[in-house]
């Protein structure tokens, strides 16, 4: 049985970095760039999906993207950790960097970027594993684990998602009988036990019902205080519920970005009013 | 009290006078009956062939166990053949059957998946990965038996690179291992011929098993930090694998039932021994029923029928096996 009897150890995950496990120290400061976006451009082909992106995502922070089906909001989001490079016509200029590090790089390892850069996906996409192996799966692919700390690891990672106590009793059983709203959790919790500093959330709600909805929105709010979180979504009360700034895009560029608060009670563009107030999109 | 329900006023402007549930209405309903009709007369239909091909199954075994069953005993499985029909066996047969397909089973299997693998995982698209592609489904449609002189050229003999008068020889002809240059008509040749004929299908069958699994499965463990060989290897592949067990029972089903290559390769048609090592001389069943079915005499024809049970019987063991493995891979 792969149950740890011990829990009182509490999260300490073997491979996340010191310095982001204290988390946003004080949320009344500025919090430092973490992601930073300049003159970004991205084409799929000839076609020029995002055109000069300029954009600052803050570390342990929810940051938005809002605007309507094609204006690039996820194209942008897959630029991150580099899925497009799975899109043999997918081009990308301009500046993108991560902690300063440049991740246009044609010798950036991909696969150490997306160790740090996690990603979780419109529709739940549990491996046809057990939900142990599931979550234990990233990690495996990395490091050497002994017994012991992997059983803790697959622990923490599921009480960070909040799935713990709804498997700790089935967690050799298939992860496809498990809920849509708890597949989607558990596949948080696999982003989470490879140890990354980014969570990239491309409509994780979208395939949920409202419960569900709820809980994973809920979970978003515990997980900023160690994640940086960037969140793409149509559900405008949503970005409005979880994220500390939201950006809107249009058609392939950035019509505005801000505070939270501010786009959606006083934005500076009639674009980004219209939308936020439903009148398009 | 609700207001009726407003008659919806054409919008001004197209020309059109009537709603779409005004135009429902006012059409000529069509015949519910023959609707029916039709229905059941198609449900009877597929009833019906599916039973015809009930029937021909029964009757084919109905007729081979009549004229076999008298036939089979312990001694027809442990004596070879004979000229005395009492005394016929098929024991060079059956362990030349299981030998060689043991051989086909070992090379097509690997070969076949990683084909699959490399043109549906690795291979980027391209005009050549598609010629390759189409052209190995063109060599599933192939008769075995050209596949018969491809294996007799360049197995049994290598092209002719090495003189069969004088073979380059490893080991004791008498002991397990003994390989021997060019192969010659031994079960090496005969398994990789085999191999040569199922080939196509092992591959076309694991392409599409392949496919069959969800692209986002593979999404997933690359945005983990998963490598391509980690991916393929630790989730396409063990979500394809009930899919390619299934791709490989038909084609190792296809095996022993080939009698054309076999015959190319030149094999003795009448055997009294059991396979040593890869090079022994061999038969297999299908070869020895031809063998049984075209001598005259009642009792051969008794013979063959007993053959073929045989060879049903070992069919439905791998069969069976197969079905198990998948079913256990299915489950974990």
């Amino acid at each position: 049985m792969t149950t740890p009897t011990d829990t009182s150890k509490g999260a300490d995950l073997t491979l996340r970095r010191p310095e982001i496990a204290s988390g946003r120290a004080d949320a009344a400061s500025p919090a430092p760039t973490c992601i930073r976006a300049a003159g970004f451009d991205g084409w799929y082909g000839e076609f020029q999906a995002l055109k000069g992106i300029s954009l600052e995502i803050p570390r342990c922070r929810v940051t938005a993207f809002i605007g309507p089906s094609g204006c690039g909001k996820s194209t942008f989001l897959r630029w991150i950790n580099r899925m497009n490079d799975a899109i043999p016509s997918a081009r990308a200029g301009g500046t993108l960097t991560l902690d300063g590090q440049d991740l246009l790089d044609r010798a950036m390892d991909t696969v150490e970027l997306r160790r740090r850069v996690g990603m979780v996906f419109q529709k739940p996409n549990p491996f046809p594993k057990s939900i142990y192996d599931n979550v234990a799966f990233g990690p495996r692919l990395h490091r050497k684990f002994s017994r012991a700390d992997l059983d803790e690891l697959v622990e923490s990672s599921l009480r960070a998602a909040g799935l713990w106590d709804e498997v700790k009793d089935r967690l050799n059983a298939s992860a496809l009988g498990l809920s849509g709203g708890q597949q989607q959790r558990l596949c948080i919790a696999r982003a989470i036990a490879v140890g990354p500093e980014v969570l990239l959330m491309d409509e994780p709600c979208s395939a949920l019902d409202p419960k569900s909805t709820a809980r994973v929105e809920e979970l978003i709010r515990e997980l900023e205080d160690e994640y940086t979180i960037v969140i793409v979504t149509h559900n405008m009360q949503q970005a409005a519920r979880v994220s500390d700034r939201t950006a809107f895009f249009f058609e392939g560029t950035l019509v505005e970005v801000g505070d939270t608060d501010g786009i959606f009670t006083n934005p500076r563009n009639k674009q980004t009013e219209d939308y936020v107030s439903g009148r398009f999109g | 009290m609700a207001p009726p329900p407003a008659v919806p006023a054409p919008t001004e402007g197209h020309g059109l006078v009537r709603t779409p549930a005004q135009l429902v209405a006012s059409a000529e309903p069509s015949s519910q009956g023959a609707r029916r009709a039709v229905d059941r007369g198609f449900l009877a239909l597929c009833l019906a062939l599916t039973a015809l091909a009930m029937v021909i199954l029964a009757v084919l075994l109905f007729s081979v166990w009549r004229d076999g069953h008298e036939r089979l005993s312990s001694e027809f499985l442990t004596n070879y053949a004979s000229r005395k029909p009492g005394e016929a066996g098929v024991k060079a047969a059956l362990w030349g059957s299981v030998w060689v397909c043991v051989i086909c089973t070992l090379t097509a299997l690997p070969i076949g998946v990683g084909t699959a693998l490399w043109l549906e995982e690795f291979a980027r698209p391209s005009k050549l990965t598609s010629f390759i592609k189409l052209n190995i489904s063109n060599l599933a449609g192939v008769p075995s038996i050209v596949y018969g002189i491809l294996g007799l050229t360049a197995f049994a003999r290598l092209f002719g690179t090495v003189s069969s008068d004088t073979p380059i020889a490893v080991g004791d002809p008498d002991g397990f291992l003994f390989l021997q240059l060019p192969f010659g008509n031994g079960v090496l040749a005969g398994g990789l011929t085999l191999m040569l004929v199922v080939l196509p299908i092992v591959i076309v069958s694991s392409q599409e098993a392949l496919r069959a699994v969800p692209r986002s499965l593979r999404t997933g463990a690359l945005a983990l930090g998963a490598t391509q060989w980690q991916t393929t290897w630790s989730i396409t592949l063990p979500a394809a694998l009930p899919m390619v067990m299934t791709g490989a029972i038909l084609a190792v089903s296809r095996a022993i039932g080939e009698a054309a290559p076999i015959l190319v390769l030149g094999v003795p048609l009448f055997i009294r021994s059991v396979p040593q090592n890869l090079m022994s001389d061999f038969t297999v069943l299908p070869l020895q029923i031809y063998n049984w079915a075209n001598r005259p005499g009642e009792a051969f024809h008794e013979l063959a029928a007993a053959a073929i049970i045989v060879l049903l019987a070992v069919l439905l063991t791998f069969n069976a096996v197969a079905v198990v493995i998948r079913q256990r891979l299915r489950t974990t």
